[in-house]
């Protein structure tokens, strides 16, 4: 990986921002998504707990 | 021909679906993105007029793409679920909205932060990227009335005719700010856009395009079964389903 | 006794009519909002005349938008709140008739009011006499667009807590096409250049508009009302 890569001819503070943002962007969606997904299924095993027990 | 179209309306069928792909995608989604990188910007040659600053088109161009697609995907989902009452559609759509939102505000960020070297201003009224804030809107409004009602099944129905309605606005809305841009034409010596591109500028982004959608895929299958989860809590297969 | 769909059509017109007459202070609303905004923006920027014609066409209609967004609140609201909705929906008319009569009494109380006063707010503007034909007709297409827009927004806002906000939201995104074309012709009209380009745009538009959004709207209350 020589200088001039890293530099990107000048514009280094525009282009690895830009990789940056793409590469939170993938993050966040990735985390987010099991953070809901995990949500979901607690909720989901809440409601079926309930619903059992008032069967009862 | 069409059964696999009608098991796609049950819910429990969906989520197995979902599961399943999920990690395939992902996987497919991670060798593309990584070469379309390691091409895009190791071995494509810079650009003529832009030199080494056109090497954010790899990412703004996906994005700018992604969001679109999702919400096509979006909208067909919500017009699927609406004219046949199917409420996996409603699922799909759902799921989809906050994965659009993130790559508008990609495509935004990125277009700002190329258009900086190029045109020596963070925003300019150019057509895309105001069509791109029009959709970010569209994107917020969907999202919001969905959750606007306490009714689940109503803010879906809702949430899905506005996307359905959006849709069919955004090629005019796009129509009309190509249109008033070439009214005020400024100086612009250099478009934000693809450069005539040689192939080895064209693969890496065609494999970063290929890349996100695979990952749109990936976190859609990932959301859909939470949503799905969402809407059918009672139902006996998800006693089975939540244990994994 | 059995009503015809026309005759169905004309009483609710007739009957929308006689409501928004009978408080004739609410139909001022829109319009004295109207002027304020307009107003509010030499304030914010220039007494001059001259500066001011440049972003007339702009400040006028989007001053007229924001107008028109705060009746639309009111085009279903009231009627959904003590069951009248309901009961024109079950009526056995088609509620496709019923609210292509709603959504044209709106019109013509508000937006065709804002086109009557906006030879006046365009003299505050500095906007020629010459472009006021221009005007005028782009702003009767605009806000007969505008109106059936709001009418979907409406629909699917009825009796939603911050309903007026999250109507604004909805509709001003889909708003942006018909502010750039009727804006453009204004702007076209006050330079003497052929407005022809923005005006066939704009009533193909409102044309678009008129002919979808009566099923759009009547889909966007039965999900709201059932």
């Amino acid at each position: 990986m020589t200088n001039d890569f890293w530099s990107m001819g000048g514009y280094a503070r525009y282009v690895w921002p830009c990789y940056g943002i793409a590469g939170a962007v993938l993050a966040w969606n990735l985390w987010a998504a099991r953070r809901y997904m995990a949500a979901a299924k607690l909720r989901a095993a809440r409601a079926l707990a309930m619903a059992s027990s008032e069967a009862r | 021909m069409w059964t696999w179209f009608y098991k796609l309306a049950s819910p429990p069928y969906v989520y197995g679906v979902a599961a399943a792909f999920m990690p395939w995608l992902l996987g497919l989604a991670a060798l593309a993105i990584g070469y379309g990188l390691v091409a895009g910007l190791g071995i494509a040659p810079p650009d003529y007029q832009q030199g080494e600053a056109f090497r954010m088109i790899y990412v703004h161009v996906p994005g700018a793409l992604l969001s679109l697609t999702v919400y096509t995907v979006m909208a067909v989902a919500s017009g699927i679920a609406l004219i046949w009452r199917i409420k996996v559609g409603h699922a799909v759509a759902a799921a989809s909205a906050p994965i659009g939102v993130s790559f508008a505000i990609l495509a935004l960020i990125t277009g700002s932060l190329w258009g900086k070297p190029m045109w020596g201003t963070y925003w300019v009224w150019d057509p895309r990227l105001t069509s791109e804030l029009i959709l970010l809107f569209l994107y917020v409004g969907v999202m919001s009335l969905r959750s606007a009602f306490e009714d689940p099944l109503r803010g879906d129905r809702a949430a899905a005719l506005l996307a359905v309605v959006g849709v069919v606005n955004v090629p005019i809305v796009h129509f009309s700010v190509v249109w008033w841009n070439s009214l005020h034409q400024g100086a612009t010596i250099v478009r934000l856009g693809a450069p005539k591109m040689p192939g080895s500028m064209l693969w890496p982004l065609l494999s970063m395009w290929l890349g996100f959608m695979l990952f749109y895929g990936a976190v859609l299958c990932m959301r859909v079964q939470a949503e799905v989860l969402n809407r059918e809590r009672q139902a006996s297969w998800v006693r089975e389903a939540i244990k994994s | 006794m059995t009503v015809g769909a026309w005759e169905a059509f004309l009483l609710v017109l007739h009957r929308e009519l006689c409501l928004s007459f009978r408080r004739p202070e609410q139909l001022f609303q829109p319009l004295v909002f109207f002027l304020i905004v307009t107003t509010l923006f030499p304030l914010g920027l220039s007494l001059q005349l001259s500066a001011l014609r440049d972003i007339a066409p702009g400040v006028l209609w989007v001053a007229a938008l924001l107008s028109s967004l705060l009746s639309l609140d009111s085009l279903f609201k009231s009627d959904a709140d003590d069951g009248t909705l309901e009961q024109l929906a079950l009526s056995g008319q088609g509620l496709t008739l019923i609210v292509v009569a709603k959504t044209g009494a709106h019109w013509l109380v508000t937006g065709l009011a804002l086109v009557i006063v906006s030879p006046i707010v365009g003299t505050a503007l500095g906007i020629p006499a010459s472009a006021f034909a221009i005007m005028m007709l782009s702003l009767a297409l605009g806000t007969l667009t505008l109106s059936w827009l709001g009418a979907i927004g409406a629909g699917l806002t009825i009796g939603l807590r911050r309903g007026n906000v999250l109507l604004s939201l909805i509709v001003l995104p889909l708003a942006t096409p018909l502010l750039i074309f009727g804006a453009a012709a204004t702007d076209r009209a006050i330079s003497g250049t052929s407005t022809a380009g923005a005006m066939y745009f704009l009533a193909a538009l409102c044309v678009f508009t008129c002919t979808l959004a009566p099923w759009a709207a009547t889909a966007a209350l039965r999900i709201t009302l059932e």
